[in-house]
């Protein structure tokens, strides 16, 4: 069968001061009818820039120099702006990653479904509106007539979605291209809406252009991979062939740094437990003194659990479970309304205000965003240093500190009068360690540590914890949403929902036989659960992946 | 270092230090070129510019060197726009900063302060401050700073609201670090950029404010000033309109150049909006 | 229903913000050295202590300080302003005399400043840092930096004294006897030049923040959604971008009517208006300070009440905003 697109050569040039000249170089691909193609890389890899490319949509100062993208049969780089748009939409859909902010705040979904038959057809405005529900219908939306007429803000995330799929497919294009679709979703949304592109696009034969980071979602929906590193296409094949036996050292290492969906063999941690959570409440309040508007979220309800000394716990939901809440009152960034936090002997809930502050060297957090979790105004080696002169460390024994601690976490010791911004993200994020360990805590709350970084640092920076783990003897309690890292570090494993902990034990119990049926359906969710790289990262001893030269890439523009 | 690099590549910017470096410098000038008091008898009334050498921008209806009073006025216009704008910028970084941290009732309160003065028109809040403490010009000048702040105070308050709640801030707090220090030390250098760049704002405001006071007689008799010159040439409109014309081209390329600089401050600040 | 509620519940919340300012202005002014009374007797060229205490108790300043607050706050909620011993009449109707130019000053000058500064902002924002963008935007600076008494004498010295095709000033030509639509043409003519005066400097600030609030819209993911469904340039913009870009111009509206009631003081001076600021700027030479009092009351209440309108008009621009 002939390809509905190929792009032949395609190079796209970014402004002279980017951090390399090119954002796609010479890319030679091809997408026939009936097939999901997954593009996948890092970030920074240029898989973005290639729907722009085709749509004809670049950030400006960004051009196609040289190559052809050929849709049916016809060069789309040699169109006019006015030839483009009649092609956008009708022959091309497209689906982007945030949901919330790819439908405009202030039409109802309706209007904006509607607006693709208003630019592309004559149809009058029953008809339009009979068809709006019918696609509304078509993507499982549980109300069609109410989803019609509510604003973005309105639905839920997996909601917008669908109704984003449901405009984008409103005039069955052949071609359909979804730009991290899935990214910004619950793990069991992201299953049902991977499901849902899945359905229509056998139903309607349409050609799936599926830009991804995750090897999970490539494993659960891709006909054909095309991995990109750097601008450049490294391999291409059938799903099964890339995704098991990757040729290109590049493929082979990306691979590797995924966690695979398989506990660890049960650690052996004491009884001896260091923190102890007990029936730990946290309500928020919205609205004004009225009691009829004023709305009652309880974002952590009687959670109860404990944390063996030595031990990782892993607290693991989706977002709105409470799970970061929880994290927060632990080193009490929120202060709980009922229950104790036993750290120790000491309630930490309890303590004045001026005891917390001293307490804070006994329990340290770290944090989610490698961009944000760093004061940008100071040095690395100052970040460091601040714990241990807040507690009365000398400004010198601080700083000579630093370094070894620089050291402790992988960094070059030398780098420590550099500032944030110079650093990648991973590095960012070992910086955030560092200066979590300075204080010497018993306990490390680390929240999301690796959920914003690329794939192939994520596998580092686990490594890393789980290294320091042992050889400084941490517990550790463990916040995510993604159970194949979760998998990968934790003994126990607690499960959240609505604030409350629905299944606690250890990790290979709470993975090989689940008991809760919310544990099942997360279980169930984890796209691409069936496949096991080919390649152990072994994160444990370092082998494997470790072997592999993964590059570290500064990210650029991630947000 | 690099703030300034882009300042000076910006033509604006340039062309605004520029503006504002000869008003500097008329100011400090002043005393040497026109030793005497500007605001004393110095020859014929109403002499038109360039006809009488000695005057070389006239005189005005009571025979005063409209040159002097500019060159005076200027000294006048720098200190007021300065020190009021010092004052406001105070003020509004102290309460904006107190409410957008500790939020609450704290919060409550200091924004209902707030909305009040922001309800009240603010030269109408000025012209009462004037008639109740009098229009000596330390007093006009605070009056200035003191009805100029609430927008400084509402930009701080939202600068500390969304960096409040970024995780390096929560940092420095399970780190142990005290409320003073967090305020001061990690989250008041990131807030002040944008309220520098409004300062330039508050200043041009509090130059134009003075000018309008002095125009409408209000303002301290005994400083010569750019709006009270205007305000004397008004009698000889019809006639004489340089009298009026000269002061306020001066205001404007005033006003003009610290809003210049003050955008070129904003485009070095925020190098990434500007390239869009 | 939704939108009145919200609306309602905004001008609840701003009572106390009315009752602390004028607290606070009434405290303020008993600093001030001298009362109705001392401008009064230096008006009348002097008189004896028994007529000053007389005087005293007929105004109500023989009592303390928290009675006459407490007194003048119990007035206010009846409406009553007080008495000016300046015009000789209720302050109320002094006010409601000079009310209406006031009001047309402000609403067309706001239209004007309003719909100006949108079209300019728009045409900035799409021919970014080219010629058209580059002309408005030098402009808008100027026009900031133009004191508005200044622009306006210089109108006069242009378009009346010159060029004899504007008056002067005044709300209208007095003694022309005119009525209907011919006073109204006669109004529109004097108000022409004040209008531009006092609409100069918002025009400006509109036009800036129109075009700095398209281009933060622009770049935002919904637009790019608009343009990979095919929409032509045009329509993007129309539909998706200006609307959203003008949420930050109305809430500008709201927070800048004070600053433009402060405006018109200086204009209706320049222009020999008769008009609330005017009134006010005559009150404080004249040291009466209840009418003073009474504008400022008047004034937060117009402020309120712009605001209010500005509340209703952007719940019904954002469907995000919820009771």
């Amino acid at each position: 069968m002939s390809a509905i697109l190929s792009l032949e050569g395609l190079t796209v040039s970014l402004p002279p001061g980017a951090d390399r000249s090119f954002a796609l170089e010479d890319v030679s691909l091809a997408l026939r009818p009936n097939e999901i193609l997954c593009v996948v890389g890092e970030s920074g890899s240029g898989k973005s820039m290639m729907a722009g490319a085709i749509l004809g949509l670049l950030p400006d100062d960004v051009y196609a120099t040289a190559g052809k993208v050929v849709l049916e049969g016809e060069n789309l780089l040699a169109f006019s702006d006015e030839a483009l748009q009649k092609i956008r939409g009708a022959r091309i859909g497209m689906i982007f990653q945030e949901p919330m902010t790819a439908l405009n705040p202030l039409l109802t979904i309706g209007d904006q479904i509607a607006e693709m038959f208003e630019t592309h057809t004559d149809l009058g405005a029953g008809i339009i509106r009979d068809r709006v529900l019918d696609l509304l219908r078509d993507v499982h939306i549980p109300d069609p007539e109410a989803a019609r007429r509510a604003y973005p803000h309105e639905l839920s995330g997996g909601q917008r979605q669908r109704a984003m799929i449901a405009m984008a497919l409103a005039l069955e294009p052949r071609l359909l291209i979804a730009d991290e679709p899935t990214t910004a979703l619950d793990v069991t949304t992201q299953a049902q809406i991977l499901k849902l592109i899945r359905e229509l696009q056998q139903r309607k034969g349409t050609a799936v252009l599926f830009i991804t980071h995750d090897f999970g979602v490539v494993a659960e929906i891709a006909d054909r991979v095309a991995v990109m590193q750097k601008g450049r296409l490294v391999e291409e094949g059938l799903a099964d062939d890339v995704l098991n036996h990757p040729q290109h050292s590049y493929t082979r290492a990306l691979i590797a740094a995924v966690p695979p969906l398989l506990p660890p063999p049960a650690q052996q941690t004491g009884s001896d437990i260091i923190l102890r959570i007990e029936h730990v409440s946290k309500t928020y309040r919205k609205g004004g003194l009225l009691a009829r508007s004023r709305r009652v979220t309880h974002a952590v309800n009687d959670v109860t659990l404990s944390l063996p000394r030595g031990g990782t716990l892993g607290i693991v939901g989706e977002s709105g479970s409470g799970k970061s809440t929880l994290a927060r009152c632990m080193v009490r960034l929120l202060d709980p309304d009922k229950g104790s936090i036993w750290l120790g002997d000491t309630d930490l809930a309890t303590l004045s205000r001026k005891d917390m502050r001293a307490a804070t060297q006994r329990i340290q957090m770290v944090y989610q965003d490698p961009f944000a979790s760093l004061n940008p105004r100071r040095r690395a080696g100052e970040l460091v240093a601040q714990g241990p002169i807040i507690h009365g460390e000398s400004r010198a024994l601080a700083q000579a500190r630093v370094k070894e601690l620089f050291a402790l976490v992988g960094l070059d010791p030398d780098s420590t009068e550099r500032f944030p911004h110079e650093f990648s993200g991973g590095q960012r994020q070992r910086i955030g360690l560092a200066r979590a360990l300075a204080l010497n805590p018993e306990v490390l709350v680390a929240d999301e540590p690796v959920s914003a970084l690329d794939v192939s640092v994520q596998a580092q920076v686990l490594r890393l914890l789980a290294d320091l783990r042992s050889r400084l003897g941490l517990s550790m309690i463990f916040i995510t949403h993604d159970l194949r890292v979760a998998a990968q570090i934790c003994d126990r494993i607690a499960v959240m929902k609505d604030g409350a902990v629905v299944e606690e034990g250890l990790t290979a119990d709470v993975f090989t036989a689940p008991r809760h049926p919310y544990t099942r359906a997360l279980l169930a969710s984890v796209p691409g659960r069936d496949w096991i790289p080919p390649v152990s990262p072994d994160v444990l001893t370092g082998h494997g992946a470790a072997a592999a030269p993964v590059p570290d890439p500064i990210n650029i523009s991630r947000r | 270092m690099e703030t300034l690099g882009r300042l000076a590549k910006s033509p604006a910017a340039i062309v605004g230090l520029l503006l504002l470096l000869v008003v500097v410098a008329m100011a400090f000038a002043a005393p040497f070129l026109y030793p005497k008091d500007p605001l004393s008898l110095a020859g014929r009334p109403l002499q038109w510019p360039f006809a009488n050498p000695r005057f070389w921008l006239g005189t005005d209806t009571t025979g005063r060197d409209i040159a002097a009073q500019i060159f005076h006025g200027a000294r006048v216009s720098l200190l007021i726009g300065v020190i009021a704008t010092a004052l406001s910028i105070s003020i509004g970084i102290a309460l904006g900063a107190l409410a957008g941290y500790y939020g609450g009732l704290v919060d409550d309160v200091l924004m209902r302060i707030t909305e009040a003065f922001q309800t009240l028109p603010n030269f109408l809040l000025l012209l009462v401050l004037v008639a109740v403490f009098g229009s000596d010009i330390k007093t006009v000048t605070i009056a200035i700073g003191l009805v100029s702040w609430p927008a400084s105070a509402r930009l701080t308050r939202a600068e500390f609201l969304s960096l409040r709640s970024r995780e390096f801030v929560q940092a420095s707090r399970t780190l142990g670090m005290r409320d003073v220090q967090i305020i001061f030390r990690e989250i008041l250098p990131n807030a002040l950029p944008p309220v520098i760049v409004y300062a330039s704002v508050i200043m041009a405001t509090a130059i134009l404010l003075e000018s309008a006071l002095a125009f409408l007689n209000l303002s301290d008799p005994n400083v010569p000033s750019w709006g009270n010159l205007i305000g004397t040439g008004r009698s000889v409109l019809r006639t004489q309109w340089y009298v009026s014309a000269i002061p306020g081209v001066v205001i404007l390329l005033t006003v003009l150049a610290v809003s210049l600089v003050g955008q070129g401050l904003n485009d070095a600040l925020n190098p990434r909006l500007k390239r869009r | 229903m939704r939108v009145l509620y919200l609306a309602l519940r905004r001008l609840a919340a701003s009572l106390p913000t009315l009752f602390v300012v004028l607290a606070g202005l009434f405290l303020l002014l008993q600093l001030a050295p001298g009362d109705t009374v001392d401008a009064l007797v230096a008006q009348m060229g002097g008189g004896d202590a028994v007529m000053i205490e007389e005087l005293r108790r007929f105004y109500g300043l023989d009592v303390s300080v928290p009675v006459q607050l407490g007194r003048y706050v119990w007035r206010l909620l009846q409406l009553d302003l007080g008495y000016s011993a300046i015009y000789g009449k209720p302050v109320s109707t002094v006010i409601l005399e000079r009310l209406p130019a006031t009001l047309l000053l402000m609403g067309s000058a706001l239209s004007f400043a309003f719909a100006g500064g949108m079209a300019l902002g728009v045409v900035a924002a799409r021919k970014v840092n080219r010629w058209p963008d580059t002309l408005i935007s030098t402009l808008g600076l100027i026009f900031y930096a133009t004191p508005s008494f200044w622009f306006g004498l210089m109108g006069i010295v242009i378009f009346a004294v010159n060029l004899g095709w504007l008056p002067a000033g005044g709300l209208e030509e007095i003694g022309a006897g005119h009525s209907g639509l011919r006073r109204l043409v006669d109004i529109g003519w004097h108000l022409l030049l004040p209008t531009l005066t006092l609409a100069l400097i918002f025009l400006a600030t509109y036009l800036r923040i129109m075009r700095a609030s398209m281009l933060e819209v622009l770049n935002l993911d919904f637009v790019r959604t608009a343009r990979a469904k095919g929409l032509s340039p045009g329509r993007v913009v129309r539909r998706h971008v200006m609307r959203n870009a003008l949420l930050p111009m109305v809430t500008l509206v709201g927070l800048q009517a004070g600053t433009m009631l402060g405006g018109s003081i200086v204009v209706e001076s320049v222009f020999a208006l008769p008009g609330l600021g005017r009134l006010a700027y005559e009150s404080v030479v004249q040291r009466d300070l209840n009418t003073l009092l009474g504008i400022v009351f008047v004034s937060a209440l117009l402020v309120i009440a712009v605001n209010f309108i500005v509340d209703l008009l952007y719940a019904r621009l954002d469907p995000r905003i919820v009771t």
